[in-house]
């Protein structure tokens, strides 16, 4: 048995290690200075880089979770100190079924609601769509941090003289904040590598541009152009880009790992 | 109950019932408790005493379905009158728990100063003034006066409780009410909070329930016993211990039952 859950969980790490070295293989080697600082060239040339694309990526994802940490945030808040009735049940319901839409679908309904009355493809109808799959998910993961707090030091706030509100906010929510800190940091980690969402909304844009009211390019929107396209420069590139990306979500991930470990440390 | 006719009454139940829904687990219950007194409340497990207590400082009410009939008199007024806000009641009654509850993303500061914060900001002279006293009150203050920007969850079991009677004593309440607060302690820790109680009679009234007759006896002036919701037997503590009145109280303290 325990032979078994072995093969298996090397099995798990074997795909993890498999992919990073197969990106670093094919990616690592194009990783310099100009990669990271220009933007691409007109296609079939070589050279150029992503900077558009790594700008777009922050832009995109800090917007995003600039609408959803604190929607989820607040609704989880909701959910775990107030939502033992009706409303709460169904606000449970309506973002667990959010939370297993497919993200495509997500990306047709923003540009449903967003592109189309616009007239136009935009970085901001992007990040709305990346929020909205963001939102149930930071929701979910805030009530069970929350409701993690034992109910002894909500009685003992109260005790004291604290309001409700203030209760949840200045005790409760902050002895659950590095478990919420986790759950976002997890969030903005899986929202920044989604594509699906981004083709109806962002669309991509080969030039470099800050302006949320414009089409914008992402690390993965880019990946998914150059890695369907037909020139080896291109797809050097996205095996690049690929690799940026997953560092950037490794990073993600340790920084989530880290997070967790300021809790247990505080707890002791 | 017979409190000396001299003695000033600080908090009085009339009539007091508490319920969860329909069911009444603390019923019709009137006692008194005089100024600078200790007060304990003893009985077997799951007799309401520990329901009685939370109507003192109106935490009854934010369990799931608790509400109370008659009426709960602080310096002569009802607190359940509905020109009462409960918050700013709570303020004036303290109160500590069975099993310490420090806030754990606070200093052992912050924690003694949260109740103090929590009535509005004061200057920073103030406050450490308060913090002080608190903590000496609660015989804390040599242990920690060198650590006092240290987590609150790097102090002992019994530390930890004698902080959280600190946070209690810090916004000077009127009333200190203690819900069993030995039950998780060692017997050197709940020695300390007995002594404290001695002391700390001199400032306030104080009504504590605990399960251990011999800390009703060592600590209190006057002694309720409670059973199945219902107030058995009240008086001076020496009294109730060697002459009760009732065959229950003295089946009860003899070991008989409970």
């Amino acid at each position: 048995m325990t032979g078994l859950v072995a093969v298996l969980s090397f099995t798990a790490v074997l795909a993890l290690v498999l992919i990073l070295a197969d990106l670093i293989a094919k990616g690592a080697s194009s990783l310099d200075w100009s990669f990271f600082t220009k933007n691409p060239v007109a296609a079939g040339a070589t050279g150029g880089g992503v900077a558009n694309a790594i700008v777009g990526t922050g832009i995109i994802v800090g917007l995003a979770a600039l609408i959803g940490l604190p929607v989820g945030i607040g609704t989880g808040l909701y959910l775990a100190e107030y939502g033992s009735g009706r409303l709460g049940w169904i606000v449970r319901f309506v973002a667990d079924v959010l939370n297993g839409t497919p993200s495509i679908v997500i990306g047709i309904f923003a540009w449903t609601w967003l592109v189309k009355p616009m007239g136009h493809f935009s970085a901001l109808a992007g990040s709305v769509a990346l929020a909205a799959l963001m939102i149930p998910m930071i929701a979910r993961t805030t009530e069970e941090m929350v409701r993690l707090v034992p109910h002894s030091l909500r009685e003992a706030a109260l005790a004291l003289g604290y309001a409700r509100w203030r209760t949840s906010l200045r005790i409760v929510a902050r002895t659950a904040l590095a478990g919420i800190v986790t759950g976002c940091l997890v969030g903005i980690a899986r929202i920044a590598g989604e594509t699906a969402p981004l083709i109806f909304t962002a669309l991509g844009n080969l030039n470099f541009t800050v302006s949320v009211g414009q089409p914008m390019q992402t690390l993965s929107l880019q990946i998914y152009q150059y890695a369907s396209g037909p020139f080896d420069e291109w797809h050097r590139l996205a095996w690049a880009a690929a690799l940026v990306l997953m560092g950037l979500v490794l990073l993600l991930a340790v920084g989530a790992r880290w997070a967790i470990r300021q809790r247990h440390g505080a707890a002791r | 109950m017979a409190p000396p006719a001299d003695a000033v009454l600080q908090l009085e139940t009339v009539r007091l019932t508490a319920l969860y829904g329909p069911r009444a687990v603390v019923k019709d219950v009137s006692l008194m408790f005089p100024k600078h007194s200790v007060s304990a409340v003893i009985g077997p497990s799951g007799c309401g005493k520990s329901t009685f207590l939370r109507c003192l400082n109106r935490m009854h009410e934010l369990s799931e379905g608790g509400w109370v009939t008659g009426r709960v008199l602080l310096d002569g007024a009802d607190i359940y009158d509905e020109r009462v806000d409960p918050v700013q009641l709570r303020r004036r009654i303290g109160m500590v728990f069975q099993r310490p509850t420090p806030f754990p993303t606070m200093s052992i500061y912050d924690n003694v100063a949260a109740g103090l914060r929590v009535n509005g900001s004061r200057g920073r002279g103030e406050l450490d003034e308060a913090v002080e006293r608190a903590l000496r009150q609660a015989a804390l203050w040599d242990e920690v006066q060198d650590r006092l920007r240290h987590s609150a969850l790097a102090l002992s079991g019994g530390q930890q409780q004698r902080l959280c009677i600190a946070r209690a004593l810090a916004p000077q309440p009127e009333v200190l009410l203690l819900d069993e607060p030995t039950a998780s302690l060692d017997p050197s820790g709940t020695q300390r909070i007995e002594d404290l109680c001695h002391e700390l009679k001199l400032a306030y009234t104080i009504v504590i329930v605990t399960h251990n007759l011999q800390q009703a006896a060592r600590v209190s002036d006057y002694t309720a016993f409670f059973f199945l919701g219902e107030l058995v037997e009240v008086a001076r503590t020496e009294d109730l211990f060697t002459k009760p009145a009732r065959e229950q109280t003295e089946a009860y303290i003899t070991g008989r039952f409970g």
